[in-house]
């Protein structure tokens, strides 16, 4: 019985002294949160700033957002993809930037005033350089022979499905459907989400596999695997950004305004590359992990602004799903 | 008479466990919204395949389990054992293991191009028929196999000494009392194929309801239509309950003395071409997941034990509620209320959970709660379909005799029904266990960063490029699946002969 109240007693001061602790609590995918992922790390680094306790809330993020509405418990939000911003912005649940956007090293002019990159790659199809000779175009893939296997991720259910019609759609127009008709004979199949794909890709059971253009980064660093690597179209490819956003109604503004600086330094960025398996968005290519430096980058990217991408996303999964259905 | 009203309470509590989240979702969204004609499409080839898969996996499954229940060989139980595991395999561990036998670079491809025979395109309707049986033979033999097994074996030697037709007289009677409820629950189970349909289907051809959910909830935020199409799912499984049911009237065969059936008709040839076929079927795949999955085995982390132990505290936790919950729930209504649970979205099941619960509790807090309600209502349906024949048979037979020697209430149960239901108490017990085990479930709304269960840290370790060790993680999660299953469904079967 004494035990029990002393372990009590214990247990109310160590609250105490936890509550006295401020939290910022971060909202973001389940990927950024994993131990394999970013997340680890930079609530370290970040904690030792700042004196408080970064909490993980991971799990789909915007959809979680929008159910909470404005009694969400969550300061910032990170891991959105520009394809989706738009419905985000327009949900008013997010505070604008007070941030010098200067630093950053994209491969574009960017200047949001909610959204905050901070890391970013390209759509690419991944094959091996042992069997394939690659393509340099869009237009070579799709004059491939028929017996090139490629699986792709389904528009309706995955981001970067979805970056690939708007991608095709940037690089041929109203001629779209004609485009995805060429390539159909070669869709092994099409799957729910990219980790589906990459798995059947290096099971051997599709020879190119929709990705993105640092995937090879991965095999090289981590398994010194050299044969891995992205074709690099001459018509762009289409760019692909993360981005994190202060919540308007945040109980703890300093600590989210802190963080968002945070993202654009250097010791956030250094942790990108090999833990998220993309360019981070604010530093200079000298300073990339060697494995990154050596990737062959696209001579242009292709990209649509989110409105944009609303206006086109509706015909550009039609085009897509009306070519595949034949 | 009061068992009678606890049973009605007990039915009208899952149903609404089901129906009022939906409705959450449903107000939340504003209201109904009409179904665009690519979801009406959506929803002829969802009800398609999911009939096709449930004749098919419920025809294959008549002659194999008939050969299962008159032969007796070495390793036959474990043989059984094993064969259940696709059902509870991940689906997407399930896919890679038959695109490494059906695949075009498959072992059959492999067969067919060195015989010089053209190759084999497992992509197509075909491909979402096959896999769908591929995951519910096991079932279907397993409930069919079940019925072969309850009829007396004093009847047999009866028919057998009168030369009589065993067929007519004993089997028909007996499959026209399982097989529609073993179609009606693998049609339901079919209705909700998205990974899986689209994956092997090929493409935008094979879309089904559970895709246009996922998009609405994901991309469109439109919580109106991914509710419409979830009332939708609960017609159509409302009504595939309710159709099963009344097709599964049947006369009772009556008492014998309760033993193992022992037979000596039939030819061991045909048998033993159905099992063989059956066997290879399920387990050359399965096969596969075990060669992949072993390399990996190496590479995995540390964080693999508490995702272990939270897997195993929910599937034993499963277990516990879902018999407590399914033995007055044993009727025909319980039944069909009870398919309501796996017709409906777990997406929008969730979601709905997710608004209920947000005012009154952090959703991170009520995590594993949620993904243990969850998990009850999916496994219901597979074990009151498992329990009810056992429960009324036992209670045709044995209630007369009970309530004569005075037995009542709990003690009736104990003394008369349960030693009864062991069999399949066993068999319902461990697929609770091995489903709850499997299940990512619908908690990535309610989840929090360190806390997950072993298929989460699968497809974290596949997001990451780490299939190997991911394959490694899968290898272990069917590996504990089965262990959970065998263990309950042997204990099921203590003491008797089969």
């Amino acid at each position: 019985m004494h035990r029990t109240l002393l372990t009590a007693a214990g247990l109310m001061i160590a609250g105490a002294a936890a509550s006295e602790t401020p939290v910022l609590t971060v909202y973001a995918p389940d990927y950024f949160g994993s131990e394999w992922g970013p997340g680890p790390s930079i609530e370290a680094a970040f904690e030792e700033r700042c004196g408080c306790d970064l909490q993980y809330q991971t799990g789909d993020l915007l959809p979680r957002l929008l159910l909470e509405g404005k009694n969400t418990e969550a300061d910032v939000a990170i891991g959105f993809n520009t394809d989706v911003t738009k419905r985000a912005r327009e949900s008013g649940l997010f505070a604008p930037l007070n941030l010098d956007l200067a630093p950053l090293t994209l491969p574009l002019e960017w200047s949001d005033d909610t959204f905050l990159p901070f890391n970013y790659s390209h759509t690419a199809f991944i094959y091996d350089n042992t069997k394939l000779e690659g393509f340099r175009s869009f237009e070579e893939l799709l004059n491939a022979p028929d017996d090139v296997r490629v699986v792709i991720q389904d528009p309706r259910s995955s981001i970067s499905g979805l970056a690939l019609v708007l991608w095709v759609n940037a690089v041929y127009g109203d001629k779209a459907e004609a485009a995805w008709a060429r390539l159909a004979p070669k869709i092994v199949t099409v799957t729910q989400g990219w980790s589906e794909s990459y798995g059947l890709f290096t099971d051997g059971e599709a020879d190119v596999v929709l990705s993105y253009t640092t995937s090879p980064a991965y095999h090289i660093i981590a398994e010194e695997d050299l044969t891995k690597s992205a074709a690099i179209f001459e018509e762009g490819h289409y760019f692909m950004v993360e981005l994190a956003a202060k919540l308007a109604g945040t109980d703890s503004p300093d600590l989210a305004d802190q963080f968002l600086e945070f993202i654009l330094t250097e010791e956030f960025q250094t942790m990108i590359p090999t833990t998220n398996w993309s360019f981070p968005a604010a530093l200079a290519a000298d300073k990339w992990p060697e494995g990154f430096q050596q990737l062959p980058m696209p001579e242009s990217v292709l990209f649509y602004s989110e409105d944009q991408a609303a206006e086109l996303r509706e015909p550009a999964i039609e085009a897509w799903r009306s070519a595949l259905s034949q | 008479m009061a068992q009678r009203a606890f049973a009605i309470i007990a039915a009208l509590t899952v149903a609404g466990a089901v129906i009022v989240p939906v409705a959450a979702v449903l107000w939340r969204g504003g209201g109904a919204t009409a179904l665009s004609a690519a979801d009406w499409a959506a929803l002829r080839f969802t009800v398609w395949q999911a009939f096709w898969s449930a004749a098919i996996s419920v025809a294959l499954a008549v002659p194999v389990a008939r050969a299962l229940a008159r032969r007796a060989f070495w390793g036959r139980s474990a043989l059984i054992s094993v064969m259940g595991a696709p059902f509870i395999l991940p689906v997407i561990v399930a896919i890679l293991g038959l695109l490494a036998v059906f695949g075009g670079n498959g072992a059959v491809n492999l067969v067919l191009g060195g015989l010089g025979l053209p190759k084999m395109d497992v992509y197509g309707a075909h491909g979402v028929i096959l896999a769908h049986v591929f995951f519910n033979l096991p079932l279907a033999v397993r409930l069919i196999l079940q019925g072969w097994l309850s009829i007396p074996s004093e009847r047999f030697q009866l028919a057998a000494s009168l030369g009589a037709p065993l067929f007519l007289l004993l089997e028909w009677p007996m499959l026209k009392r399982t097989a529609p409820g073993a179609f009606a629950v693998i049609f339901v189970i079919c209705l909700g194929s998205f990974a899986v349909a689209l994956t092997l289907g090929g493409g935008p051809r094979a879309t089904t309801v559970e895709l246009a959910i996922y998009q609405a909830f994901k991309f469109d935020f439109d919580l109106g239509k991914a509710a419409s199409l979830a009332v939708v799912q609960l017609l159509l499984g409302g009504v595939a309950g309710l159709a099963a049911l009344a097709l599964a009237r049947g006369e009772m065969l009556g008492a014998g003395l309760d033993r193992v059936v022992q037979r000596w008709d039939g030819s061991r040839l045909v048998d033993g071409v159905w099992i063989t076929l059956a066997a290879a079927f399920l387990l050359l795949p399965l096969g596969a997941v075990l060669l992949a999955g072993l390399p990996g085995l190496l590479d995995l982390p540390a964080s693999i034990w508490p995702a272990m132990l939270r897997s195993l505290i929910i599937s034993l936790a499963a277990v516990v509620l879902t018999i407590a919950l399914a033995l007055p729930l044993a009727t025909r209504a319980g039944e069909a209320a009870s398919l309501l649970g796996i017709s409906v979205s777990g997406l929008v099941l969730g979601t709905g959970l997710f608004l209920l619960l947000q005012p009154v509790v952090r959703p991170q807090d009520a995590a594993l709660p949620v993904t243990l309600l969850v998990n009850v209502l999916m496994s219901l349906p597979f074990v009151l379909r498992i329990l009810r024949p056992g429960v009324e048979s036992a209670e045709a037979d044995f209630g007369r005799l009970g309530q004569s020697l005075g037995l009542q209430g709990w003690a009736l149960w104990r003394i008369v029904y349960l030693p009864r239901l062991r069999r399949p108490l066993g068999f319902a017990a461990g697929l609770t266990g091995a489903l709850a085990m499997g299940d990512l479930g619908v908690i990535t709304l309610f989840s929090r960063p360190g806390e997950g269960t072993l298929p989460l840290l699968m497809y974290q370790l596949m997001g990451a490029y780490q299939m190997e060790a991911a394959y490694g993680a899968a290898l272990i999660l069917v590996g504990l699946s089965l262990g959970l299953f065998w263990m309950f469904d042997k204990g099921g079967r203590v003491h008797a002969e089969v």
